[in-house]
Formats: C-alpha cells, sequence, structure tokens
C-alpha cells in the first residue's frame, strides 16, 4: 500500500488524502437500530470497502461519515476534523469529502460542467475561468472531457456516474465516499465507472466504498470489511476475506453473491 | 347488419358531429342579428376605442399585474419555504396566512388596502401601489402552494448532493433546489398569472380616474361614453385573451420542452 502512496506522490497534482476514524458507532431509527457500535479505521491513502447483505447498515454507515445521517451515538473522525463535535463546521468538513451517491444526484438543470463548477464557484469561492479549468481537467480524468456541455439527460448511467465523481472531485476531496456506485447502472457500463474508481486508488486517494461488486473489492481494496444486522463480523485483507471468510454468515453472503445462480430456493 | 367495433365508433362519432352542427345552426337561426348587431355588438363602435383600449387599458391591465406578480412570487417563495420551515411558528404563520387569503374574495382584499390600510395608518397610497399590495397579497397566497408542491417533488438527493459539496443549507436551496422547483411549476405558475391578470380588473373599487383605468373598467366606461350596446366590454374582453393566449401557449412551450429533455 505504501507502494501506491509513494507512486501517488510522483504525480504532479496527487491527491491530499485524509484518514478516517469510526469509534463505537450507533444510530437507530426509533426502535430500530441500524448501526450497533461500529468502530473502523481507514488509513490515508487506503482504500476499504464495505460488503454485506442490504438492510446491513454499509449505506447509513457511509452516510454517517459526511453527517448525511446524524449518528446518535459515538464519533467520527475526518482529516483533521471531529465530525461529530457539535460545533464542527460541517461545511468546511464535507468540502474534504466528496460523496457519489448510488443515483447519481448530478443536478439535471446544469451541464456536465456547471455540475462540476457550480460548488467550486459558490463555496471555494473559484472564479468561473479556475472552476471550468478544474472542472475540465476531472472531466478528463473521468473519460468525459469531450461531453463537457451535455446535460445529464442527454448522458447514460455510467457517464452520468462518472461526471458525479468528476463533480466531487473538483472539490479538491482528501476522502472520497461511494454509496453503491454502479448497482444503478446498466451492466455494459459498469465497468467504465470502475476503472476511473482503480484510477483514483492508484492515485493514492482514501476511499470508502460501499458494494457488490466482489470483483473490484479483491482487485482494489486495501480492505474489505463485512457487515451484518448493523455490526462489523469480519474484516480484514481483501483476498483472504473473500477467497477464504472465517465467520459463517461472511461464507453465506459470499456464497449467495458469488454464485446465484446456485441457489436453492428450499434453504 | 352486423357491425364491427370499429365501424360502431366511427358511426357515433359521424352522430355526435352531427349533433353540434344541428345546435350551431339552430343557435344562429334563432338569434335576432338585428337587435345584436345595434345593441350588443357594434362594429362601428369599435373604432373610437382605439387607441385608448391599448395605452390606457391593456397599459395598466399589464403594469397591475405585473406588480402583482411580483409581490405574488417573491412573497409566495417565502410563504413556500415558512411552509417547509422545520420552525413550527413560520409554519403556522405562513399556514395562516395562506388560508386567510386564500379564502376570502379578492375584492375585499382590494378594499381592506385601498381604504382599510391608508386609514389606519395614516398613509396615502396611489392606484397602482394598491393593486400591487393588493393583487401581490392574493396572488402569494396561491403561488406559495404551487411553489411548496415544486419544491417538495425536487428529489430529496438533490440537497444531499448539494450539502455533501460543501453548500449551506441556503446556498443548495438557491443554486440547486429553487431552480429546479420553478421548472416544475412553470405550468400552474401560468395559471396563476393568467388568473391574476383577470383579478386586476377589481381594482375598479377604487374609482379611478380615466388615466388610471385598465381594460374592464375602460369597457364599463365606454358603455356609457359611447352608447355603444356591449360593444366596449367585449373588446375589453378579447384584449384579455391578447395577453392569456400567448401565456398559455408559452407555457406549452416550455412545458413540451422539459418534457422533452426529462424523456
Amino acid at each position: 500500500m505504501n507502494d501506491v502512496v509513494q507512486n501517488a506522490d510522483d504525480r504532479s497534482g496527487a491527491v491530499k488524502a485524509a484518514g478516517v476514524s469510526i469509534t463505537d458507532l450507533r444510530k437507530s431509527y426509533g426502535s430500530n437500530e441500524v448501526l450497533k457500535g461500529i468502530s473502523l479505521e481507514v488509513k490515508p491513502g487506503e482504500v476499504v470497502c464495505l460488503i454485506g447483505p442490504s438492510g446491513s447498515g454499509k449505506s447509513t454507515l457511509l452516510r454517517c461519515v459526511n453527517l448525511l445521517e446524524q449518528p446518535n451515538v459515538g464519533s467520527v473522525h475526518v482529516g483533521g476534523f471531529e465530525a461529530t463535535d457539535p460545533d464542527v463546521d460541517i461545511d468546511k468538513m464535507r468540502r474534504k469529502v466528496g460523496m457519489v451517491f448510488q443515483q447519481f444526484n448530478l443536478f439535471p438543470h446544469l451541464s456536465a460542467l456547471g455540475n462540476c463548477t457550480i460548488s467550486q464557484t459558490k463555496v471555494l469561492k473559484r472564479s468561473q475561468a479556475d472552476a471550468s479549468a478544474v472542472a475540465m481537467r476531472n472531466l478528463e480524468r473521468v473519460g468525459l472531457g469531450h461531453l463537457s456541455d451535455r446535460f445529464p439527460d442527454e448522458l447514460s448511467g455510467g457517464q452520468q456516474q462518472r461526471v458525479a465523481i468528476a463533480r466531487a472531485l473538483s472539490m479538491d476531496p482528501e476522502l472520497m465516499l461511494f454509496d453503491e456506485p454502479t448497482s444503478a447502472l446498466d451492466p455494459e457500463t459498469v465497468g467504465d465507472v470502475l476503472a476511473v474508481m482503480r484510477n483514483l486508488a492508484k492515485e493514492g486517494m482514501t476511499m470508502l466504498v460501499v458494494t457488490h461488486e466482489m470483483g473490484f473489492a479483491r482487485e482494489v481494496a486495501d480492505r474489505v470489511v463485512f457487515m451484518d444486522g448493523g455490526v462489523v463480523v469480519e474484516e480484514g485483507v481483501a483476498e483472504q476475506v473473500i477467497s477464504a471468510p472465517t465467520h459463517a454468515r461472511t461464507k453465506e453472503f459470499l456464497r449467495r453473491v458469488l454464485d446465484p445462480t446456485h441457489i436453492d430456493i428450499a434453504e | 347488419m352486423a357491425m364491427t367495433a370499429r365501424q360502431r365508433a366511427r358511426v357515433s362519432l359521424y352522430v355526435q358531429a352531427g349533433i353540434f352542427v344541428v345546435a350551431m345552426v339552430a343557435l344562429i337561426l334563432a338569434t335576432d342579428w338585428e337587435t345584436i348587431s345595434t345593441s350588443v355588438f357594434n362594429f362601428g363602435k369599435i373604432g373610437p376605442m382605439f387607441p385608448d383600449i391599448i395605452l390606457v387599458g391593456l397599459k395598466n391591465t399589464l403594469i397591475y399585474t405585473a406588480l402583482g406578480f411580483m409581490v405574488g412570487l417573491s412573497g409566495g417563495l417565502l410563504l413556500a419555504l415558512m411552509k417547509l420551515s422545520s420552525f413550527p411558528l413560520y409554519r403556522w404563520l405562513a399556514t395562516g396566512y395562506i388560508e386567510f387569503f386564500r379564502g376570502i374574495p379578492a375584492l375585499l382584499v382590494f378594499i381592506a388596502f385601498g381604504y382599510g390600510v391608508p386609514l389606519a395608518f395614516g398613509v396615502s397610497w396611489n392606484v397602482t401601489v394598491v393593486a400591487m399590495i393588493s393583487l401581490g397579497m392574493v396572488a402569494a397566497a396561491y403561488i406559495a402552494e404551487t411553489l411548496r408542491a415544486g419544491l417538495q417533488a425536487v428529489p430529496k438527493g438533490q440537497m444531499e448532493a448539494a450539502r455533501s459539496l460543501g453548500m449551506p443549507q441556503w446556498r443548495a436551496m438557491i443554486s440547486i433546489v429553487i431552480p429546479q422547483a420553478f421548472r416544475i411549476v412553470l405550468p400552474p405558475l401560468t395559471n396563476e398569472v393568467i388568473l391574476l391578470t383577470k383579478d386586476s380588473s377589481l381594482i375598479y373599487v377604487l374609482g379611478l380616474t380615466a388615466s388610471q383605468y385598465e381594460l374592464t373598467k375602460f369597457g364599463r366606461d365606454g358603455i356609457s361614453s359611447l352608447g355603444a350596446g356591449l360593444t366596449p366590454l367585449l373588446v375589453a374582453g378579447a384584449f384579455y385573451l391578447v395577453i392569456t393566449i400567448p401565456l398559455s401557449l408559452l407555457a406549452r412551450k416550455f412545458e413540451s420542452r422539459s418534457a422533452r429533455t426529462k424523456r
């Protein structure tokens, strides 16, 4: 992993990466406890994939990191910020944390370029010219420089998701959160989005990724965290968790995900 | 002779068209055109109404409506945001305002702002100001409900994406949510403008001088001054259509454009 960071440092404009530290995080919706005391460390430049069945709390955990969900108990540190401190400047912290959603959530009234510049000009107060230059650089980074004047409804799902990644990158984040980024995509466009994420990982970005793409997790993640029922069941090196899981629940989940055509309905 | 379903449907359409034509012919034959042309609609009396019906009547209707709409739109946006606020007092105030001004006749609002408020506070407002405030206050109540629906129709993910990019709540509202809400409510908003255009005639209760006449008052005045039956009023009515039909067409154009890009 150090090699990866080293490589990133060699590049011009290398990614400045922040770590994440989550301690005993709990989150309930009414009487339904979704996160039952989660602790998780992500080192700067590390790529961690969160896997697990739906309803296991992976997305909620991710959304607690940039406070789209307010945890009830526990603490979240991102870079130099304590996200869970009531006095934290949440907007300032979120500028350091890029978020990519399952449903893209591009702004439909703005072009791809406009999506990538609006927060730069309105929040970072960059000039329109500077913001456009940064946006174009990031659109080219995701392979869409030639479609910068297209509106979201003129782009395919995979292209929209890549614009969403470029939009997040345009704020120069030190941490990227991905919430099932390929789950809403047509199968043939998944590869383009994963390729962009793979490059980002190589550049040394800290990434926390909720995903069902086991191939991606195995190849790109430094670590894989398996969650079920609001707790971390198993975590470790990607290859080990996916190929040789130790817990029964992890084994069962992976069997279903990796070989969905051979599940006996009577089980 | 048995008919197929398609033949039966076609015959039914012919019968409906036939009934319509017969009804129109009966109506035309039964009309007393002699009386109509002298005391209801007299072509000869149209000429003298120009150019004042445009320079005074149409102009004032447009001015009163535009000013009223400006007040109504900004007030409506404020009320809509209050109604969606997490602070209960704002929600109650907005709900109270909306229910009140939607519930009472607009005519009463004109009387209140034309006579009551100036007396109560010792101010004197000219007709344009009264029209602007009265129309605006009523329009704000209707527009607020339209905009609230539009704001709520913007997917939650839009706000989340904007906040995730570091935008404060107010900035996300202004730059991301409100522009999309306006696109959604453009057709009903056009409807509000059309209603407002017609409501601007209520300013007559203030007693206007000739230069303040809007279309309806201009037409009513023409009935006595020109002695032309209902001609002036009918011409004034036609001028309302000159305003409202292009508005409808414009709205439809926007609607089809956003429908196309929405796919």
